[in-house]
């Protein structure tokens, strides 16, 4: 891509000529560096877009002539004369936000006009790790870019994915690994999809039968029935990992079965499970109804992993990109209200009604806030239990596909960084970060640390052959 | 004085609910689990809030009486009344029941009149026949790609089986001695069928009708379970979610009085049709 026509126009040294389709060496080659000081966000490409087109058209368009120029009176003097009779700053913020309001869809009704649709289907399965999706609909932040939603309750994942597919759901609450799998075509039907954001970063729990209080050590679980939400979910992963460090080999020495969320609390009761690791609040409702007891939150395995995700098809993305961009400006500003403890309280209260999660405010109160009964006499106070995080880390990815070819989910070889940066939208979920006024990383990718083993997304291959336990 | 049996009955009936209501109320609790000045930890644990717990039949009927008293309310898309869920229901078992008798009826006609076609599709329908709704689903979804109609689907994949059986059969028992009636008549083959056949095998095809009936009626509670969105099946996963089971029981037996009242309505159908010999 020819980007050295980004570059700084108060710069002698820079070659402002490249445009579209250019076909010179520097605009191709890996082999020369890419230009210094590009704009990294969309704000900065503007900003430098309107620099350049200002002191490109004084002098009529002609590169040498501005840099013979520059050159003779300095880049501090030019840009000094020419800030005197040009309110530069006004006219950028001014071309930034028109860009904004366009990308958001706008919160005026002018700017909600140009939207391709603004009555849509998101589903999700009545879980915390939902909250943003849930939460934007009773506190306004569909609304609030001009999208009149229908959050739809679902049954289980496999039926998300299906009304997904079926476009019944123009977007919809999906586990992290879900999109990876559907655009590989790993148990679906190949469609490309993307993840442009994150929804919540840990908040789950290894969750046991209260007869099991003794056996606090994974080593005595041999034999052991566990429920994990889906196939395809960092719930199963970090469970087969976690047991995996204990010796246990997670497809001979337990059981797992797939049972959905709603259904874990009553099959533990009845006996047919001997723990799970599922999503909240069914791992708090167990404590409360006296069933269970949490053996661990699972930030203590990996802290700061991903859960669940916003995810859509490409080819919604595509067909409506006002609508998709006023939907993703929504759950980014909402997952960074979800993610602000003060706000959690009303959250609790928002989302614990029938047509949400219909469960007992106080058990979504304690999932949220951190501090909670533990089932073994203890009140915890961790305020990390589950936090929101949006930006979908590349690294995170690969981590879920190395699991994935660990554990036989995936056969052949796969490029994992490429399926990564296919479906996991980091650059764009950053760009939107920060249009939106919030912090976002400056990189795609960094290592993780998993049960103090370190990953280095850069190899993948030597991470899933480094484990002794492995399908 | 003396009773009549109907009386005898009526009365026994009304003895067993009340004997039913008071063993029920001492065998259940509701819930609470009476403890006071609770530490955090018990705050936390709920002791002070209600457990989940088998309803006894009078928290049942307080909350049929509240939920009766406002059927059709709609507090968004995923909290509607009993009403207007039992109306889906009810909505998709017809569009599938009426699918399948437009088939059955006129296919299970043509199969009777032919016993070697009759012999021959018979290992299809017996193997088709006991299939569950729920082996049926996800092969819908994956085909049809709508949730609504593939409920729809299976509906109509379930209830097909007996009406086509028994529409066949019925047609192939009608008596030789009517069809030689119809033969020294000269009749033609179309005016016998509907003169004679039809006629005569009328009361094996609403038997046929009244258990595909029923069975319609299990697939949809089964069916919605699964996929969710609306209807009863929907409204009892939803309150099983919460582990409510005043809500669940109270569904169950709205399930209960809906499916005696369609079988009812076919069975009053079918009197208009019924022949002495």
């Amino acid at each position: 891509m020819p980007v050295n026509s980004l570059d700084d126009p108060f710069n002698e040294n820079s070659d402002l000529s490249h445009g579209a389709g250019c076909s010179c060496k520097s605009c191709h080659s890996k082999d020369v560096g890419m230009v210094e000081n590009l704009p990294s966000s969309d704000e900065d490409i503007v900003n430098r877009f309107v620099e350049t087109s200002i002191v490109k058209s004084i002098f009529n368009g002609n590169d040498m002539q501005r840099r013979n120029f520059i050159k003779t009176v300095g880049a501090g003097t030019f840009r000094a004369a020419l800030l005197s009779i040009i309110p530069l700053g006004a006219l950028q913020a001014c071309v930034n936000d028109t860009k904004k309001k366009v990308e958001n869809g706008g919160a005026t009704n002018a700017a909600a006009s140009k939207l391709e649709k603004t009555t849509l289907n998101i589903g999700f399965v009545p879980i915390t790790c939902a909250t943003p999706i849930i939460m934007s609909k009773p506190l306004g932040f569909y609304e609030k870019y001009g999208l009149d939603v229908n959050v739809i309750k679902t049954a289980g994942w496999a039926v998300a994915r299906d009304k997904s597919l079926n476009k019944e759901y123009d977007a919809s609450h999906m586990l992290t690994p879900m999109p990876l799998a559907m655009t590989m075509g790993a148990g679906s039907t190949s469609a490309n999809y993307i993840m442009p954001a994150v929804e919540n970063i840990n908040g789950q729990a290894i969750c046991l039968h209260n007869k099991h209080k003794n056996k606090r050590d994974p080593k005595m679980w041999k034999g052991f029935k566990f429920g994990v939400p889906f196939e395809y979910s960092m719930h199963n992963f970090l469970l087969r990992y976690y047991v995996a460090e204990f010796g246990l080999d997670p497809d001979k020495d337990i059981q797992i079965r797939v049972v959905p969320p709603p259904e874990m609390v009553a099959n533990l009761k009845a006996g047919n499970l001997d723990g799970y690791l599922s999503p909240d609040p069914f791992n708090q409702r167990a404590v409360y109804e006296g069933v269970g007891f949490l053996h661990m939150l699972t930030k203590e395995i990996w802290e700061g992993h991903p859960c669940c995700a916003f995810a859509c098809s490409e080819a919604f993305a595509k067909k409506h990109p006002n609508t998709y961009a006023a939907l993703f400006s929504a759950i980014i500003d909402a997952t960074n209200y979800s993610s602000k403890h003060e706000n959690r309280s009303t959250i609790s209260e928002a989302i614990a009604p029938k047509n949400y999660l219909n469960q007992p405010a106080s058990v979504i109160k304690q999932v949220l806030t951190g501090k909670y009964a533990d089932g073994l006499g203890n009140v915890l106070n961790e305020p990390n239990r589950i936090g929101f995080d949006p930006f979908p880390w590349h690294s995170m990815g690969v981590w879920i596909l190395t699991q994935m070819k660990r554990w036989g989910y995936v056969k052949k070889d796969i490029d994992y960084k490429k399926i990564a940066e296919q479906v996991y939208l980091a650059a764009e979920c950053g760009a939107k970060m920060k249009a939106l006024g919030y912090d976002a990383p400056s990189t795609t990718y960094k290592k993780h640390i998993i049960m103090g083993k370190e990953f280095d997304p850069n190899h993948p291959e030597d991470y899933v052959n480094s484990f002794a336990i492995k399908a | 004085m003396t009773m009549t049996d109907t009386r005898k009955s009526i009365l026994l009936s009304i003895g067993l609910l009340f004997l039913f209501v008071f063993i029920g109320e001492l065998v259940t609790g509701d819930g609470s689990r009476h403890k006071k000045n609770l530490t955090e930890y018990e705050t936390l644990m709920g002791l002070g809030e209600k457990q989940a717990h088998v309803p006894g039949p009078i928290e049942v009927a307080k909350l049929a009486v509240k939920e009766l008293r406002h059927p059709f309310y709609d507090n968004g898309p995923n909290d509607k009344g009993i009403g207007t869920q039992l109306f889906f229901s009810i909505l998709r078992v017809m569009a599938g029941y009426l699918l399948s008798v437009i088939i059955a009826v006129p296919l299970g006609f043509l199969i009777g009149m032919s016993p070697v076609f009759y012999k021959a599709l018979q290992p299809y329908i017996q193997i088709l026949k006991p299939i569950s709704p729920l082996a049926w689903m996800p092969l819908a979804l994956f085909v049809i790609k709508d949730s609504i109609l593939s409920s729809v689907f299976v509906i109509f994949i379930c209830s097909i089986w007996p009406m086509l059986i028994n529409t066949a059969f019925g047609v192939m028992s009608v008596k030789s001695d009517f069809l030689n009636v119809g033969k020294t008549l000269e009749m033609n083959n179309v005016k016998m069928a509907f003169t004679i056949i039809l006629p005569a095998a009328l009361p094996t095809i609403f038997t046929g009708l009244r258990i595909s009936m029923g069975i319609s009626w299990l697939v949809i509670v089964a069916a919605e379970m699964l996929v969710g969105g609306t209807g009863i099946g929907y409204y009892v996963w939803n309150e099983w979610n919460n582990l409510d089971l005043a809500s669940v029981v109270f569904s169950i037996l709205m399930i209960g009085i809906v499916g005696m009242a369609l079988d009812a309505m076919i069975a009053y159908i079918s009197k208009y049709f019924d022949y002495q010999e």
